[in-house]
């Protein structure tokens, strides 16, 4: 294990980027902070910089006026970054595949890491994602 | 020459209900404007509606929205069953009232808990937020989802709510409302969101008939407008129940009205659950064979106010025309007069109060315009600026007892 996966294994610092989205799956993202979940006595920690970030977490269709904004967001990274589609629309777009305004699913425009389906992914899913992702370094 | 700030909101927060950009340009720490700038959210809705079956629409709609994401379907509902004439059955009304009002207070709980984060109150944020799950909980009972629960369908619901199922939304209920208490004494007793809160935002009742404001933001304006009085649908004219409004306009009545919504939905619940225990189990819809040709309009009460959707049908088994206004998007406008004028701690939670509201996870970083000294400031400094105010107003209270 590299000195840079190391530091990976304690306090991730996650970073939410909320494409076009319906808002489930920003609300069940905010929901694994709170009580029930409580994902912050791992370390976990939603950061309001992409600068401090160690996970991109991107939900929701990405359309024609966000995809800037997330080749922006992940070029501003500090690498190494991990990226997390969330959602059905984060991994392949849902629904909205067929609207005017889709500019394409996550993975075509930044590399992806890792996947969590569901619509929306229940907080469980969600933590048992970013557990995956961690084991996979 | 005096230096104009520019502060960003926006686009993307996990909260807002439509990723949006305003933009505070403040003189010191004035409001002086407001534009806000939309279109990052844009998905097409309208026009995908219009290569789907009515069937479809529903789960489309469902994700217009994902806090209200059962009045959408509700207003689409209610315009195609204006179209085709379709009277439902009891426990089919039962059933979605139930469904709506439950949304209804894990919204407003919701943003309960968000009005105590920008005020500096985060363990109102973890409170609200954890007596949020139980509802949760009993839409993943219910439909099996936690958040897009597709309970609806032309002529009907999709799926029942069995007898035996009642006592335990009960007693959740029962477990919520006490909660609900201890929030309600928690926020509404302490002199420090009173000084807060009070005189903050101010909309009159003549400010939300020109803005067209519309829900808890009218309500809190001595307006009694409510789309479940109105324009009764579902089982809202079988229960008893009031419209809920304050006279003051500001950021303390929105959240007294919402507050006291809460206990409204429970109680509509509750006479839901009773009148469903003398329906037959499962006569939950009738068939629908097809839809004739004609136009609908479907309205219903979002827990932010009012969602129209419109619907034309040409007789083939997909809308030809569907239009959809969210309440938010009315409520927006409102901000031109409850924030300018303002100090910036101040529009931090009148902009909160609307309910499209913003979070600490904003994307700007502070940065200074070399050429015209505009300072851009990021959403932690801002909820820090309001944090600021709140320890301050402790302090001077605390000093006076």
């Amino acid at each position: 294990m590299g000195f840079k996966n190391y530091c990976f294994k304690k306090s991730l610092w996650v970073f939410h980027f909320g494409g076009a989205s319906c808002n489930n799956c920003d609300i069940e993202i905010l929901d694994c902070l709170t009580p029930r979940h409580d994902l912050e006595r791992f370390g976990i920690l939603l950061v309001g910089s992409i600068r401090h970030a160690d996970v991109l977490l991107v939900n929701g269709s990405i359309n024609i006026r966000d995809k800037e904004r997330l080749i922006e967001i992940y070029n501003q990274a500090p690498k190494p970054i991990k990226v997390v589609a969330i959602g059905a629309c984060g991994c392949t777009g849902g629904l909205f595949t067929e609207s005017y305004t889709f500019a394409g699913p996550v993975d075509k425009i930044i590399p992806v890491d890792a996947y969590v389906p569901g619509c929306p992914p229940k907080p469980e899913a969600i933590i048992a994602g970013i557990v995956k992702l961690v084991g996979t370094l | 020459m005096s230096k104009k700030t520019l502060i960003p909101i926006g686009p993307y927060h996990p909260l807002q209900e439509e990723p949006e950009l305003f933009k505070l340009y403040c003189d010191g720490e004035i409001v002086k404007d407001i534009k806000w700038e939309t279109g990052y959210n844009h998905r097409g809705i309208e026009k995908l509606s219009e290569s789907k079956t009515y069937e479809q629409v529903f789960f489309l709609v469902e994700r217009i929205c994902g806090i209200c994401s059962t009045s959408h379907p509700f207003a689409f509902a209610n315009a195609v069953e204006e179209i085709a004439d379709i009277e439902l059955t009891n426990r089919a009304k039962y059933i979605r009232s139930i469904i709506g009002e439950l949304e209804r207070i894990h919204s407003h709980l919701l943003w309960v808990g968000l009005a105590g984060h920008f005020l500096g109150y985060n363990t109102v944020f973890m409170w609200a937020w954890k007596y949020r799950e139980p509802v949760l909980d009993l839409f993943e009972m219910i439909s099996g989802n936690r958040n897009s629960y597709a309970m609806f369908k032309v002529g009907g619901v999709r799926r029942d709510i069995e007898n035996t199922k009642i006592p335990v939304i009960r007693q959740v209920l029962g477990d919520v409302k006490k909660k609900i208490d201890l929030l309600a004494g928690a926020v509404m007793d302490d002199p420090v969101i009173h000084a807060r809160t009070k005189g903050v935002g101010i909309l009159t009742r003549q400010d939300i008939i020109d803005y067209g404001a519309v829900g808890p933001t009218a309500r809190a304006s001595g307006l009694a407008i409510d789309v479940r009085k109105d324009d009764p649908y579902a089982a809202y004219p079988l229960v008893n129940w009031k419209v809920i409004t304050a006279e003051a306009g500001d950021v303390f009545a929105k959240a007294e009205v919402r507050l006291l919504e809460m206990y409204e939905s429970i109680s509509i619940i509750e006479q839901c659950l009773e009148g469903l225990k003398k329906e037959k189990e499962g006569d939950i819809a009738i068939k629908v064979k097809e839809i004739p040709e004609g136009i609908g309009n479907g309205r219903a009460e979002a827990p932010r106010g009012e969602v129209f959707h419109f619907v034309q049908s040409d007789g083939s088994n997909s809308p030809a025309r569907h239009k959809i206004r969210a309440p938010s998007y009315v409520n927006i406008a409102t901000f031109k007069k409850s924030c300018i004028g303002q100090t910036i701690a101040d529009a931090t939670i009148s902009l909160a109060a609307v309910d499209p509201c913003y979070c600490c996870t904003e994307r700007m970083a502070a940065a200074y315009d070399l050429n015209s000294g505009d300072k851009i400031m990021n959403a932690n400094e801002l909820i820090n600026a309001s944090v600021k105010r709140t320890n301050e107003i402790k302090k001077t209270i605390n000093s006076q007892l």
